[in-house]
């Protein structure tokens, strides 16, 4: 599927949710099921430092597309790198670079994107997109 | 007693609603809300007075210029400087710290050393962090306890002849925390280091007498104590800020300009260039004048009414651990639940209409001391509620349900 396809998919999970409340629940249960990361992984080298909220995130490349992981010490925000890692991780790079997050407002989750959260989640898409551009000139080279 | 229903009349962004939910505003730490007579105030000065300060000669500068001053005076009586010079308009409490901070570079030399504490605002470290980079000179650190109170003994023990000046908080933003200024400011004049006194918590509960306090510089701002953002007060005795080298050149600073030599302007003009925040400094002698017309013994006895109340209702919660467990502290409460990180409820609460703060509180060697990522900071204001309280208490229960 294109990273469009997935959005709109998780556009689609996320519009049976009658409220937030739901919402956050859905997202904390998302935040706690899945390991993300290696332990190995969780380096310095790739932590995200928020003042609310660490972001840990490690990308690879794995024939022409990349695959990324990450966690996070706060389960919201965790739960919304599963969300992020859904869409963008196994994508081609310059379909990553030219990819949006606006589907994220329209799960009504926009705030947690704030730059003034400081969740780490801001750099972590800035970083997402980083290891895309890397990858991309690289390959080109 | 205070009639709260009242006086949160006075404050218009109190009746407003967050996410669908009567708004709770529990970030008093970060900054006060504004009763109506001060942004009544802001708006007066721009529709009637506003013009440059101290120096035209006609009417509007004049009534603007007196206004200014006139704010000083009431700063003055405040915080009972002996002289209106001693009080300088800055920009806020990190630009009084950074003031002082630099004007030290010229006294300091090599090996002499610098005091701060455990218990400090990024605010009031990194600008003496910077001062040692440049001079050489040893920044020292006095330890917390388990509390989060200053181990005393340690301070007695790290002071000597190298100490020149001492600078801590008057109450800690992170913990609330009120620290014992009076016996620090003595035993370092008794080595004969200078003291710098952050009040910039400290303001919006108590009134502070410089005087009786034998300080030499004492920070604070004026957006905590229900004045306007970009307004600060730094007093500093007549004698260390006739010592100090200016700290901005430009307008206003100035006695007399020539390419050879320039001469620096008496106090408080010395440290005041450029045009300052005119409106905003008539304006923190409103709000200051606000505060006094409630009086402090009684926002006093009613802050710590919800302090206990909110310690009391708090502590039922299963699993929370309050930072900050000493009998002399500010209304404020810190604390975290067990194994749910501080920014998880701190949004779930957010949507449930209580702002508080969540985060390091710029103190993160106060984080690395309990290690821990950070905390939910409550901090209560006179306008504020026990049934608030209550809410809070609700919203905070039903995030720990959510999350567990």
């Amino acid at each position: 599927m294109t990273i469009k396809e997935i959005q709109n998919e998780i556009i689609d999970e996320f519009s049976m949710f009658d409220d937030w409340m739901q919402r956050y629940e859905y997202i904390i249960e998302l935040g706690k099921s899945l390991p993300l990361i290696k332990e190995e992984y969780k380096t310095d080298e790739n932590l995200i430092k928020g003042c609310q909220s660490k972001v840990w995130l490690q990308g690879e490349q794995k024939d022409d597309k990349i695959v990324f992981t990450a966690d996070s010490d706060a389960i919201l925000t965790k739960g919304i790198i599963a969300i992020l890692i859904r869409a963008f991780s196994n994508q081609k790079a310059s379909d990553i670079i030219n990819a949006d997050t606006e589907f994220i407002d329209e799960i009504g989750l926009k705030e947690h994107l704030s730059a003034t959260r400081a969740n780490g989640l801001v750099s972590m898409i800035k970083n997402i997109k980083m290891y895309a551009l890397a990858f991309d000139a690289k390959n080109k080279n | 007693m205070l009639d709260i229903q009242k006086i949160r009349a006075d404050f218009p962004i109190l009746s407003q609603t967050v996410n669908g939910k009567p708004l709770v505003y529990f970030d008093n730490g970060a900054t006060s809300q504004k009763p109506q007579v001060v942004i009544d105030a802001e708006v007066k000065y721009y529709q009637e007075i506003n013009a440059n300060i101290h120096r035209g000669v006609h009417t509007l500068s004049q009534l603007a210029t007196d206004a200014y001053e006139v704010s000083r005076g009431k700063v003055q009586n405040h915080i009972n400087a002996k002289h209106p010079h001693e009080v300088l308009f800055t920009s806020g409490t990190t630009h009084g710290i950074n003031l002082v901070s630099n004007g030290f570079a010229s006294i300091l030399k090599s090996g002499d050393e610098v005091i701060v504490s455990s218990l400090e605002h990024h605010s009031n470290i990194v600008p003496w962090q910077m001062l040692c980079e440049r001079t050489g000179a040893v920044l020292k650190v006095i330890p917390i306890d388990q509390n989060g109170e200053l181990i005393i003994s340690e301070f007695d023990a790290l002071l000597s002849d190298k100490t020149k000046i001492v600078t801590v908080n008057h109450i800690s933003n992170a913990l609330g925390v009120i620290n014992p200024i009076k016996y620090i400011i003595e035993k370092a004049h008794a080595v004969g280091a200078a003291v710098l006194i952050d009040g910039a918590q400290a303001v919006p509960h108590l009134k502070p007498d410089v005087q009786e306090l034998d300080c030499d510089f004492y920070a604070f701002s004026g957006h905590k104590m229900c004045g306007p953002t970009g307004t600060g007060i730094l007093y500093g005795k007549e004698e260390w800020l006739n010592k100090l080298p200016p700290y901005q050149g430009g307008g206003e600073m100035i006695k007399e300009v020539t390419f050879e030599k320039t001469t620096y302007a008496d106090l408080p003009h010395k440290f005041e260039a450029g045009t300052p925040n005119i409106a905003g400094g008539i304006v923190l002698g409103t709000a200051i004048d606000y505060l006094n017309n409630i009086g402090f013994d009684k926002i006093h006895e009613y802050e710590n009414e919800l302090l206990e109340h909110a310690t009391k209702r708090l502590s039922e919660i299963e699993g929370i651990r309050i930072y900050g467990n000493t009998k002399n502290k500010a209304s404020v409460v810190s604390f975290n639940i067990d194994g749910i990180h501080p920014y998880d409820i701190g949004s779930i609460i957010d949507k449930l209409g209580i702002a508080v703060r969540t985060g390091h509180h710029c103190a993160q060697p106060i984080m690395n001391f309990f290690c821990i990522p950070g905390t939910i900071r409550a901090s209560f204001s006179f306008y504020n509620t026990k049934e608030e309280i209550d809410l809070m208490v609700d919203a905070v229960k039903q995030a720990q349900t959510m999350l567990s």
